[in-house]
C-alpha cells in the first residue's frame, strides 16, 4: 500500500516537473514567460501562507511582511553583490530572502503565536500595518515610494547563465519553486506537520497530549516566514525592483485570496489558486479597467458556492469518477456553462458601459466597442439588450441547475450502491 | 501504599463564587477511584484543576510526590497524567489513526520534529494501530473522527487519553449519553486499558461506579464528604442524605 502510494507520488512530482520545464516552450507569447515566473513565485508564497491557514488554522492578515522583508534584504544583498562587497551566486540569493523571512518570522512569531483565532488575526494585521509604517520611516532601507531597484546580471556567469534573459530567470524560479513545493509537502508529513493539523482542529486538546500549541504555531510561522522570504527574493530577481507596497496589507490580502480560492483544505489547493489568480490579474488587467470588480465578483461567487475552493470541487467529483458516472454530468454542466456564459455576457456589457460612461466618455465620446460590436452607451437599446441577456442568463442558469441537481442525485445513488456492494 | 495523586486543601473560586472548597483527596497507586456527586458539585472543575486546565486558587496538588499545582497542562501530561473530556474533545478533521498517532508522538520523544518523516516512525505507527484495535475501531481506522458515531467518538476520546502511556488516567463521565449496551462496552474498554494504571473517574451511572471503582469519593458543594469502598459509601448516612437518597434504600 505505502509503496504503491509513493510510486503515485513520484509520478505526480515528475509530472509537475515536466509541466514546469515545458511551460515556456508551449506558451511562447511575449508576456508568457513573465507570467509563468510570477506564477512560480506566487505558488511558493501561497503554499507558505497555507502552512498557517490551512495546516495550522492561523488566519494571518500580514503574511506579505515576510515576503516583503525577504525581498528588501535580498535587493540590498544583490546590490552588494553588484558592488563586490558581498559574495554569493545570484542563484543562491533566495537563501538571503529565506533567512530574512525566517528571522522576522521568529521575532514576530514570538509575539503573535501566544494567541490564536481572532486575536492572532488582529495582531497579524497590526504587525503588517506597523511594518508598512516603518517602510515610510526608513527610506534609506525601503527606498521610499520608488522602492529599491537592483540589477540581477552581476557576479560571474556560470556556463553562460547570467540571468539576463527572462527565460533563465524563469528556470531559476522554477527550480526554487519545485524544491520549495517538495520541502513544504515533506513538512506536512512530519510530526510537526501532523501536530499543526491537530492544533488547527483543537488547540486545547493538544495541551493534554503533551504539546504546547504556542510552540507548534511559532515553529510553523517561522518556517512559513522562511518560504515567504524565498518567494520575496525571487520577486527581486524577477523584477529587479521592490517597493514597500509588496509588504503591505493589500499584498497580504492577495495571498489569502490565492490560498482560499484554490482551497486551503488540500496541499495543492494554493497552487491552483496561485496559478489562477496570477493569470486573472495579469490577463484580465490587459483587457479591462474593471478587472478588480470582476476579480471581486469571482471571489464572492467562490466563497458562496465553493467555500472549500477549487480543490474541494475536484474532491467532490472523485466519487463520481470512481463509479464512472462523470459522463452523466457532461450535458447538464455544458448547459449550465452556456447559461452562465450568457449571464456573464449581459453582466460584463452592463459593467463596461458604466465604466465607459464614467471614465472615458468625456474624452472619446459615448460610442464604444465591446465584443466586436459598436454601441452608444448613451442610448437606451444597448442597456435593454444587456439587461435582457442578463435576465435570460439568470433564468436559464436556474433552469439548468435543476438538471445538474438531478444528475448529482443519480450519481449519489450510484456511489452509495457501489459502497454497499 | 503510596499516594499517586494527592490533593491538599484545594480551593477554587470563580470571582466570588467558590466552586471547590478545601478538597482533600488521596488516590493510591493502581486503584480505580470514582468521584461522584450531584450536578454542580464541582467534579469537572476538580478535574480541570488536577489536569492544569484552570489554576487553583489555593492548596497543593501532588503527582507521585511532585508538586504539580498550577503547572501547564502539557507539563502535567509529561509527568504522566492524562485526562479525557466530558464533551468529546478530539481532532475532527484527522482520521481515527491520525488522532491516535498524535496522542503517542510526545511519549515516543518525537516532540516538534520537522526533520523526520512521520510515515517512517514505525514505533508511532505500531503503537497507534495497537490503540485502534484496543478501542475497537479497526474498521474505522481511516475514517475522519468528526463523522464517527457518538459512542465511537467516546471510545476514541479514551484512546487519545491513554495513547501517551500515562500512569494516571482521569476520565470525565466516560459513559455519559450512552445506551446500556454501549455503556457495557465502554466499561469493558475502561477496565481493559487501565490495567496496572491509576484511574480516577467522574461518573453519574451508579452501576458503572459500583462495578468499576475500588474506592469512591463523594463531592458535595465543593467538598469531599466521604471516601471509602463501595460498601462503605453505600452505608454512609451523610452520603445517603446528601446524594444517593432513595437509590440505595
Amino acid at each position: 500500500m505505502s509503496t504503491h502510494l509513493s510510486w503515485r507520488r513520484l509520478l505526480i512530482w515528475s509530472a509537475t516537473a515536466a509541466v514546469m520545464i515545458a511551460a515556456p516552450l508551449v506558451f511562447t507569447q511575449g508576456f508568457a514567460v513573465s507570467m509563468l515566473s510570477q506564477m512560480g513565485i506566487a505558488i511558493i508564497f501561497a503554499l507558505s501562507y497555507n502552512m498557517l491557514l490551512g495546516q495550522t488554522g492561523m488566519l494571518s492578515f500580514g503574511h506579505a511582511v515576510y515576503f516583503g522583508l525577504g525581498a528588501f534584504f535580498s535587493a540590498h544583498a544583490l546590490n552588494a553583490i553588484g558592488a563586490g562587497t558581498f559574495h554569493l551566486p545570484v542563484s543562491m540569493l533566495p537563501l538571503v530572502g529565506g533567512a530574512a523571512g525566517l528571522v522576522f518570522g521568529v521575532i514576530f512569531g514570538y509575539i503573535t503565536t501566544k494567541h490564536s483565532g481572532t486575536p492572532f488575526a488582529m495582531i497579524s494585521l497590526g504587525i503588517a500595518e506597523m511594518v508598512a509604517a516603518c517602510s515610510l520611516m526608513f527610506p534609506s532601507f525601503f527606498g521610499g515610494e520608488g522602492g529599491i531597484s537592483t540589477d540581477r546580471v552581476v557576479g560571474k556567469a556560470l556556463m553562460r547563465v547570467d540571468f539576463g534573459p527572462a527565460i533563465q530567470v524563469y528556470y531559476l524560479i522554477a527550480v526554487w519553486c519545485f524544491v520549495c513545493m517538495i520541502a513544504m509537502y515533506a513538512l506536512t508529513q512530519t510530526p510537526l506537520g501532523r501536530m499543526a493539523n491537530a492544533v488547527r482542529d483543537n488547540p486545547e486538546r493538544v495541551r493534554f497530549i503533551g504539546y504546547n500549541p504556542t510552540h507548534v504555531r511559532f515553529l510553523m510561522l517561522s518556517l512559513a516566514g522562511f518560504f515567504a522570504g524565498i518567494a520575496g527574493a525571487l520577486e527581486v530577481i524577477n523584477f529587479e525592483l521592490i517597493t514597500a507596497e509588496r509588504l503591505g496589507t493589500v499584498a497580504s490580502g492577495n495571498v489569502l485570496l490565492m490560498a482560499f480560492i484554490g482551497g486551503v483544505g488540500h496541499f495543492y489547493g494554493p497552487v491552483i489558486g496561485a496559478l489562477l489568480v496570477t493569470f486573472l490579474q495579469s490577463a484580465l488587467s490587459n483587457y479591462t479597467q474593471a478587472w478588480l470588480l470582476y476579480f471581486g465578483l469571482f471571489f464572492l461567487v467562490m466563497i458562496l458556492f465553493a467555500p472549500g475552493g477549487i480543490a474541494s470541487l475536484i474532491t467532490l467529483h472523485q466519487p463520481a469518477a470512481q463509479v464512472r458516472k462523470m459522463g452523466r454530468l457532461a450535458a447538464p454542466y455544458a448547459g449550465a456553462a452556456a447559461a452562465a456564459a450568457l449571464l456573464m455576457l449581459g453582466l460584463v456589457t452592463l459593467v463596461e458601459m458604466i465604466y465607459h460612461l464614467e471614465t472615458k466618455a468625456e474624452q472619446v465620446g459615448t460610442v464604444m466597442t465591446l465584443f466586436g460590436r459598436q454601441m452608444d452607451a448613451a442610448t437606451v437599446p444597448p442597456w435593454l439588450v444587456a439587461i435582457g441577456i442578463l435576465a435570460a442568463g439568470v433564468l436559464l442558469l436556474a433552469f439548468a441547475s435543476r438538471f445538474v441537481r438531478a444528475a448529482w442525485s443519480d450519481i449519489t445513488v450510484a456511489v452509495n450502491s457501489a459502497r454497499e456492494a | 501504599m503510596a499516594a499517586s495523586l494527592e490533593l491538599t486543601e484545594v480551593h477554587k473560586s470563580f470571582g466570588k463564587t467558590a466552586i471547590i472548597n478545601g478538597v482533600d483527596l488521596a488516590v493510591e497507586k493502581g486503584e480505580r477511584h470514582a468521584v461522584i456527586g450531584p450536578n454542580g458539585a464541582g467534579k469537572s472543575t476538580l478535574f480541570n484543576l488536577i489536569s492544569g486546565r484552570f489554576p487553583v486558587t489555593s492548596g497543593t496538588i501532588r503527582l507521585d510526590g511532585h508538586d504539580i499545582t498550577s503547572m501547564q497542562p502539557q507539563q502535567i501530561n509529561h509527568r504522566g497524567l492524562s485526562r479525557s473530556f466530558q464533551i468529546t474533545n478530539i481532532f475532527p478533521k484527522l482520521s481515527v489513526f491520525e488522532n491516535l498517532r498524535c496522542a503517542v508522538l510526545w511519549s515516543l520523544n518525537y516532540k516538534y520534529s520537522f526533520w523526520q518523516r512521520i510515515g517512517g516512525l514505525q514505533d508511532a505507527r505500531e503503537r497507534a494501530d495497537e490503540l485502534v484495535g484496543m478501542i475497537g475501531l479497526a474498521k474505522r481506522r481511516d475514517t475522519l473522527a468528526g463523522v464517527l458515531s457518538y459512542a465511537e467518538q467516546r471510545a476514541l476520546e479514551i484512546g487519545v487519553t491513554i495513547g501517551g502511556g500515562a500512569d494516571v488516567i482521569l476520565l470525565d463521565e466516560p459513559t455519559a449519553g450512552m445506551s446500556n449496551s454501549e455503556t457495557a462496552d465502554a466499561v469493558a474498554l475502561i477496565r481493559n486499558v487501565t490495567v496496572g494504571k491509576t484511574l480516577i473517574m467522574v461518573e453519574h451511572d451508579m452501576s458503572v461506579v459500583f462495578g468499576l471503582a475500588d474506592r469512591i469519593s463523594v463531592l458535595v458543594y465543593g467538598q469531599v464528604i466521604a471516601t471509602g469502598t463501595p460498601q462503605e459509601i453505600r452505608g454512609n448516612k451523610a452520603v445517603q442524605e446528601a446524594y444517593l437518597g432513595a437509590e440505595v434504600d
